[in-house]
Formats: structure tokens, sequence, C-alpha cells
């Protein structure tokens, strides 16, 4: 009898994956002929994949806890990937409830969105438990291509196809520099594996230039993964143009992932050379930092400064990276997951910035919100206030444990930098706060009621943001689980 | 009874109240008065509750009382602990005793969102209680900050012509210094390994580093007294801010940066604080004695008041600093008086302001003809101010006064200067606003103080002159802390500078 590999570990995986191609068939087979038919297929097709996005979750639960290989080191599970993995999957399922009631109301929805978007959280998936380069290049692929497609899922509109186009051409560019690098660490070590890669390089008494370069190409590429500075610039474009449930997911799952992918390959593989990558991690966070903090005080769209928002939120992320022991790693994984609940949030807000039947974007439409919609301005007030890292807001905790572990690492200069450019940062939240709050309605304020899932999301994230302060241990303590799993 | 969370309870029940609140349906006249009327149970149930704290308050001893000790984080040692000593335990009871003065003085004059009004007043009220008796520099750094919330929208929404600006100002001013206090606390905590503030208190930081620490929280706490030369924000928080907002800030907020410079940095901080005396006695006179300039030709009686508290906190930074124990209690007691009486002050302000809705001085006078009981009030807060003897205001500079006259009789000879000069701007001011001819036809159309006025000075009144009369009721409160509090930075110093010889 042949060996029957020990796939337990990659249950859920294998799930997902099944799931979306019956999903697939079951969207296909639908008599989507007649606009009925249309909507049909889609509500099916996004209920279902909410439903096995809750599956794959509890899936992850069982199966987490202990360090398991599966096919020869290709794939791992351990604390750390289900800790992520289920940040992954929360945020897939938030953005999937919310997209739907925006498809149908842009005429958008098609029964093809779920299972891209689930094809895409299982790419990430596999992103976070890779063990080996090629494993993680296919995780990573897998992401890519369906995330390239969602950006330009709103074919009709101009913006969302050169979003989609531009975030092809610039991906694929990223998608290569990490190839060609992996390619130069498989020519200086001789293996894929990051076990081995980690014991070669431990073993070699001078590293080779070539497996440097090679870790440079390594980190470039998923720098543009997590659209760090100096390699964000497609990010305000993307997130702009994209449409907005999809800028919604841009803006947690694929992050969480890639960050959670660089934290490994970097700790792992490379924890060896945690001397010859510090410094450019350190580089790339007080550079996202400043031109995060900087950059969105200018923006009038809110989904760009959204997006700037957003690098800014990886630099912080990559503090923890770049402190580089159990300490950071936790912290990154802490602030994740308080990243998860207040962007999700916040762009649930601005799904629900409708006016007659056109979505806006602008600032300065949220004029007057404060009086006009009180209860959706209040989690808005919340979300930026805990974005800004003001206790006793959520997103306090996650920076506190960010610096924490910097001071601990005697890493100053990044700690400094980041408190100063969080001040810097603060200014634009309080816009949308002094918009909301302190400014007179428009002539037409913003559609009411809000979508019924819209203020599902909404109630759930806000109060998780404003509460997480009373409860903090569990998440702490779990991710401290999950991080000392990598050492 | 000794088991009841007295300081959890004092915390929350505002909270609690702001929460019920939230339930009032609609926007019309009732809900409006019920909002009002649900704040000022809140606030003066709080009151009455804090009396536990001023007679079961044991006098003769330095330790913490009332403490809870929960568990927060247990991984990090983080923990919900609380606590008051002499030191703390009479800003818990101005905080309460100025918030339903707060909500009371705003019955009239906050029309429009009362409901958010009211409940930004009580979150605030929490936040400043949990400050005060917080035990765990993490704990209390939460509720330093949060504080932020509530001012920022208090004064962003009911505020002035540039709330907007004002807002700003007060937000990212305090923001830039606390974060880097927020470093310097995850610096002490990677030294000591605990956010305990009584261990933290007994911690011997090494002075090279103590100097860095001790300039992190400086930026903070000289933000929030505020020290010259970063005190800009407050003339501008306080004109724009609504009457009770401006109560809040110079009754409480200003009081944050002297409780921090008491609470952390003398005990923290020993020998970095002698090494930076002189800067802040420079700082404090500079204070004291060019706002006290500038206060002379505003214009606008917020502004000359704000300029005025500035120069009052000038005072408690030098007095703080002067190491002794007449200076340190003079600092503690001349916050607690000036507390009450710039709080007053400004609730007159808001007297007149809600009659005439200027603020120019130039606007009003001959009040006296008028509003012959306001002017009677507006005196004795005036007086009160100058630091007129009988009043609390005297007792405080006078100690501040005498300590600094210990420590270093220059830095006392051009403290005292500020005394005269207050005199100068206030008398001044008052002239212009109370006396002299009733001309102006709006002004003759002025009614006296209400009953509802009446009863938001009542309490100040009362404490002011209680403050002035017998000061030992409050200073018999703080004298064991505070001696307790210097015998330690002097016990620090003397095992640093033995250190020193024997290093030579």
């Amino acid at each position: 009898m042949a060996d029957v590999p020990n796939i337990a570990p990659v249950l859920p995986e294998i799930f997902l994956a099944l799931a979306a191609m019956s999903l697939l068939m079951l969207g296909v087979f639908q008599k989507a002929t007649t606009p009925d038919g249309v909507m049909r297929a889609s509500r099916l097709t996004s209920g279902l994949g909410v439903v096995t996005l809750v599956l794959a979750l509890i899936l992850v639960f069982t199966v987490s806890g202990a360090k398991l290989v599966a096919f020869d080191g290709l794939f791992l599970s351990d604390p750390f990937s289900s800790y992520v993995k289920i940040l992954i999957l929360l945020a897939s399922a938030f953005s999937l409830i919310l997209a739907q009631n925006w498809l149908e109301r842009q005429g958008a929805h098609r029964f093809e969105f779920a299972i891209l978007l689930i094809f895409a959280t299982l790419g990430m998936m596999m992103m976070v438990s890779a063990g080996n380069l090629l494993s993680l290049y296919m995780g990573l692929e897998l992401q890519s291509l369906s995330l390239y497609v969602l950006a330009a899922f709103h074919r009709d509109d101009t913006r969302s196809t050169e979003a989609g186009l531009k975030y092809f051409v610039l991906g694929a560019l990223a998608s290569g520099l990490l190839l060609y690098g992996s390619s130069l660490v498989y020519g200086f070590s001789g293996t894929t594996d990051f076990a081995t890669i980690a014991t070669t390089i431990a073993a070699q008494e001078h590293t080779p230039l070539g497996l440097i370069i090679g870790l440079v190409f390594v980190m470039a590429g998923l720098a543009f993964k997590v659209s760090a500075v100096p390699f964000h610039m497609w990010t305000p474009d993307v997130y702009e143009g994209a449409p907005t449930p999809v800028t919604a997911f841009f803006s947690v799952a694929p992050k969480i992932a890639a960050l959670a992918l660089f934290v490994r390959v970097m700790v792992g593989p490379f924890g060896a050379l945690v001397a010859e990558w510090q410094q450019v991690v350190v580089l790339i966070s007080i550079l996202s930092m400043l031109l995060g903090a900087f950059a969105a005080i200018a923006q009038t769209n809110i989904k760009r400064m959204m997006a700037y928002s957003s690098i800014g939120h990886v630099g912080y992320a990559l503090i923890g990276l770049a402190v580089g022991n159990e300490a950071g790693v936790m912290g990154v994984l802490v602030y994740l997951t308080i990243y998860v609940f207040m962007n999700v949030g916040t762009f649930a807000c601005i799904m629900a910035m409708r006016r007659g039947d056109r979505n806006v974007e602008n600032i300065t439409e949220l004029g007057g919100l404060g009086k006009t919609h009180p209860a959706m301005a209040a989690a808005l007030a919340i979300f930026m206030f805990s974005m800004a890292g003001i206790p006793p807001l959520a997103g306090f905790i996650g920076k506190l444990y960010i610096f924490m572990a910097a001071i601990d690492a005697q890493l100053y200069t990044l700690a400094i930098v980041g408190v100063l450019s969080s001040v810097v940062s603060a200014y634009y939240y309080l816009r949308i706060i002094k918009v909301m709050y302190f400014d007179d309605p428009g002539i037409e304020p913003l559609e009411s009621p809000l979508p019924t899932s819209i203020v599902g999301v909404l109630v759930v994230t806000s109060l998780a943001t404003l509460l997480f302060i009373l409860v903090p241990s569990p998440v702490i303590g779990w991710a401290g689980t999950a991080a000392a799993s990598l050492f | 009874m000794a088991d009841l969370p007295i300081l959890s309870l004092l915390i929350f029940l505002p909270l609690a109240g702001a929460g019920f609140i939230l339930t009032i349906n609609g926007d019309d006249e009732i809900a409006q008065n019920n909002a009002r009327k649900t704040a000022l149970w809140a606030s003066t149930i709080t009151f009455i509750l804090s009396l536990w704290l001023w007679f079961k308050f044991d006098n003769s001893t330095a330790d913490f009382q009332f403490v809870e000790n929960v568990d927060w984080i247990p991984t990090f040692n983080i923990s919900y602990h609380l606590g008051i000593d002499g030191i703390s335990v009479l800003f818990v009871l101005l905080t309460t005793v100025l918030t339903p003065v707060c909500i009371l003085a705003s019955w009239r004059s906050i029309q429009d969102r009362v409901k958010e009004y009211m409940i930004a007043f009580l979150i605030l009220e929490t936040m400043m209680i949990g400050m005060f008796a917080a035990l765990d520099i993490v704990i209390f750094y939460i509720f330093f900050e949060a504080v932020l919330i509530p001012m920022f929208l208090i004064i962003g929404v009911w505020g002035g012509q540039r709330r907007v600006y004002a807002s700003y100002k007060l937000f990212l001013y305090t923001l830039l210094g606390s974060v880097l206090m927020l470093l310097a606390i995850l610096v002490m905590y990677n030294q000591a390994g605990t956010t305990d503030i009584p261990t933290l208190m007994t911690t011997r930081f090494d002075p090279s580093l103590q100097i860095w620490l001790w300039l992190a929280f400086f930026a903070s706490f000289a933000v929030k007294v505020p020290m010259w030369p970063v005190h800009t924000w407050l003339p501008d928080a306080h004109v724009e801010a609504p009457t009770a907002g401006s109560v809040i800030l110079a009754g409480m907020l200003l009081k944050f940066g002297g409780y921090g410079f008491i609470r952390f940095s003398l005990p923290m901080f020993p020998d970095a604080s002698v090494y930076f005396t002189p800067l802040i006695y420079s700082l404090s006179i500079v204070a004291v004695i060019y706002t006290s300039l500038v206060a002379l030709v505003q214009n606008d009686m917020k502004k000359l008041i704000a300029y005025s508290s500035i120069a009052h906190m000038g005072f408690v930074t030098a007095g703080t600093f002067s190491l002794t124990m007449q200076g340190v209690e003079g600092a503690i007691f001349q916050m607690l008086s000036h507390g009450v009486v710039s709080a007053a002050l400004f609730l007159c302000v808001g007297v007149i302001y809600d009659r005439l809705h200027t603020r120019e001085i130039a606007a009003y006078g001959g009040l006296v003809h008028k509003m012959p009981a306001y002017a009677l009030v507006f005196m004795l807060f005036m007086m009160a101010s100058v630091g007129l003897p009988g009043t609390g205001g005297f007792v405080g500079e006078f100690l501040v006064l005498v300590g600094l006259f210990k420590a270093n009789t220059w830095v006392a000879a051009f403290a005292a200067t500020g005394v005269v000069l207050g005199a100068a701007y206030m008398l001044y001011l008052y002239r212009r606003v109370v006396f002299g001819a009733l001309e102006k036809e709006e002004v003759k159309k002025m009614l006296d103080m209400s009953r509802r006025e009446w009863a938001v000075f009542a309490p100040l009144i009362i404490l002011t002159l209680w403050m002035g009369v017998y000061p030992m009721s409050f200073l018999d409160m703080m004298h064991v802390s505070v001696d307790n509090l210097l015998g330690q930075v002097q016990l620090a110093l003397d095992a640093s500078n033995s250190a020193l010889v024997a290093g030579q």
C-alpha cells in the first residue's frame, strides 16, 4: 500500500479549494440568462461563500495547536499560521458580506466575485503556511492572479479596469523580482526548503554575496506585496480605482498574508542573517510611516487617503519585523488583528457613502454626518481615533506592543520616528472627525437607512475596536503563542 | 465596607450615566432636558460618593489607600491598579466638584446636541478621575490621553468661531508631548520590568538615563501645564471652548501636568529633576512675568484669564521643583485653588457672555449698577486670583514663595513680581468691566444672576473662602504624603551623591 500523505494539516485549504470549485460549478449551471437569474446566482454564491469561509475558519481552529509538516516540508501548519489564517478568513468573510449589496447596486454582481475572493483567500492561506520557496510562490501567484481580476471586476468602469491593469503589470514585476531572488537563493544555498536554507546559512562562515542579493530581491518582492515604501506606488491608484468592496478586501487580507509571509521568510530561512536584513526593514519601515503620514494629508478622496493610511500602518507593523524576535512578531500579530477590525469598519462606512444612486468618495461628502447619521458617524469616529492610536481604543494597544518591542530591542530611532509620524497621521484622521462633527451637513444628506449587511459589520467592528481594551489578554496571549512557534 | 471598590465606582459611574443618556430617544426639548438632568444626577451622585474619600481618608499615612488591583494583561505585568494618596485625593475631589458645576453652567448656554455634550462631559469626568487614581503607569497613560477625545469634540463642536483651529492645536500639541512620554514609559518598563507606579517610585534609574526619561515626561507635562514656550495652545483653546469647556480646561486639565511632575518626575527621576531645576525655574519665571504682561494688554476676557492661568501655573512648576516642603505643598494647594478660582472666573465670563454674546472687554462697563450681585461674586474671585489673604489664592502663592525663598532667593524675588503684575491685570480687567459709567444700551438691559447661576457659584465661593480661611483641612491631607515624597527624593539624591563620592 502506498504511503498516504498526511493531509490533516492541509484540511482547511483542501476544503476551501473544493468548495470554491463546487461554487464555480454551481454558478455556471445556474441559468443566468435573465437579470433575475444573474442576481440569484450571485446571491447564492456570495451567501454560500460566506458560509464556506466560516467553515474553513472552524477547520483552522480544529487543526491549530501543534506544529505539523505536510508534503515533505512544503506546507507548514503551526500556531503562527493558524492565527494568521483566522485573521485572513475573518477579513475575507467581512469583505464578502459587505460586497454583495454594493455590487448589486452598481450592477456588477456576478457570481464569480465570491469565487475569486475565495481563491485569493486560499492563495493567502498557502502563503502563510509555505515552508518552501516554491510553495511560497505558488500561494503568492494564486492570490495575486485572483486579485488582479478582482481589481478590474467592475469591467464597465474605466477606473476599475485601469486599476486592474496597473496592479497586474506592477504585480507581475514584483513577482518576477521575487522569483529571481528565489533562484539566487537556490543557487547559493542549493535548496528551496526553508529549514534547509536556514541550516545552510548558519553553517556558512561567510555568507556568499549572491545569497544576500537574492535575499534583497525576495524582500523587494515582498515589500511590493505589503505595499511598503519604496514599492508602494501602485497602492493609491489601485485603491482608488478598484471597486470599494475590493479595496476593503485589498487593504486587509492580502496585507496580512503578505506581512505574515514576510515575517516567516525573514525569521525562518534567513533568521541567521538578521543583521543584514534588519537595516533594510528599518529603512522601509521608517519610509513607509513617514510617507503614510505626510502624503495622506493632501488627499481629498477617502479611498486614496486610506491607501496612504494603510502604507503607514504597514510601516508600523514592519517595526515589529525589524525587531525580529518573539516580542516583535507578537506585536505584528496584535497590530494586524486590531487593524482588521478598524479597517474593515472604515471601509464599511465608505461603502455606505451613497448619494442618490451613486457612490461618493470625497471626504467633504461626510460633512455633518454627526447630525444626519449619528451612529455611523460615531462608528467612523471610533475607527479614526483608533487608527490614530488614541487610547482607550484598540489601535493604541496595537501600537503599544509594537513600540514596546522596539524599545526592548533598543531600536530607539525607529520608535521615535514611529510615534512622531503617528502624531502627523493623527492630523488627517482628525480631519474626518472634523468634517463629520464640526462641519454642517451638505444640501443632500447621505443615503439612509444603511443596508443591513453594513450595519451588522459596523456594529461588530466598532464594538470590537471600542471594547478591546477591556479584555486584551486573550488576544495577546494567543498572539504570544503564535509568535513563539516561529522561534 | 472596606472592600467597596470606591474608586472604580467613581470612575465608572459617570460612564454609566453617559450610557444612560445614550438610550434617551429623540431630540426635542424633553429629551434634552432629560439628558441634562441625567448628567447632573450622575455627576452629583459621583460627587456625593467621593465625599466618602474625604471622610475615610487616613491623613496619617503616606501609603496608597482605597487600593484596587486586578490583573489586566498578566503576561506583561500590567494591571488595573488604583489607589490614592494625599497628593491625588484632593484632585479627585476637585474633579467631582467641578463636573456638576460645569453641567449646571451649560444648562442654558448649550442648546445644540445636548445629549452628546453631556455624554462628552461625563466621559471626561471618568477619564479625569481615572487618571488621578491610576497606580499603573499604562493605565495612567490611557486615561491621560483619552481625555483628548472628549476635549477635542467639546471645543470643536460647541466652540466659537475658530474652534477647528483651536481643537486641532490642543489635540496635536498634547499628543506630540504624550507620545514621547509613552516611549519613556516603555523604556522604564524595559528597565524595571513593571508598570506599577509605587514600585517605579522606588526604582533607581541610572542618572544618565533619567535625563532622557525626564525630558520625555517633561515634553508631555510641560505642554499640559502649560509652560512657556509651549503654552500657545491654551489661549486659543480657552477662547474657543464653550464656558464649561474652559472651566474643565483651566480647572482640571492644566493640573495634569503639575500632578505629573509631582507624581512621576520628582520621585522617579530625582537626579534629573535636580539637574533640570534651573531650566524649570527659568521657564517658570518667564511664564510668570511674560504672560502677566501679555495678560495686561488683552481685549478678550477669556484670553486674559487664560494668560493669567499660565502665570499661576508658573508658580506651581517653580514651587514643585524647589523641592521644599512648603514649595511642593504650596504647588499642590495653588493647583487646587487655581482649579476653583480660574474655573469660577471663566464662569463669571460665561455669565455675561450668555447675556451679551461677546467677550470683548470694551463691550462692557458699569455692570455694577445693573448686576450688583454679580459684581460681588466676580470681585471675590478676582481677589482670590490676585492672592488676597483670606482667599485660597493667597495660601498657595505664599507657600510657594516661602519654599522658593528657601531654595533660591532670586527665583523667589522674580516670582514675587508676578503677584504684583497679577494684581495689575486683574484689577484693570475688573475696573473696565464692572466699574465706569453705564453707557452702553445692551449693558443696561442685562439682568443680574439667576438662581441657577447662584447655585453654580455657591460651591466655588464656599471652597475659595474655606481654602483661604482654614487651609489646614486641605494641607493636613497632603502633608504626610508630600513629606514622604520629599524624603524619598532626598534619600535617592544622597545615594547618588555618595555613589559619586565613592566613584572619585
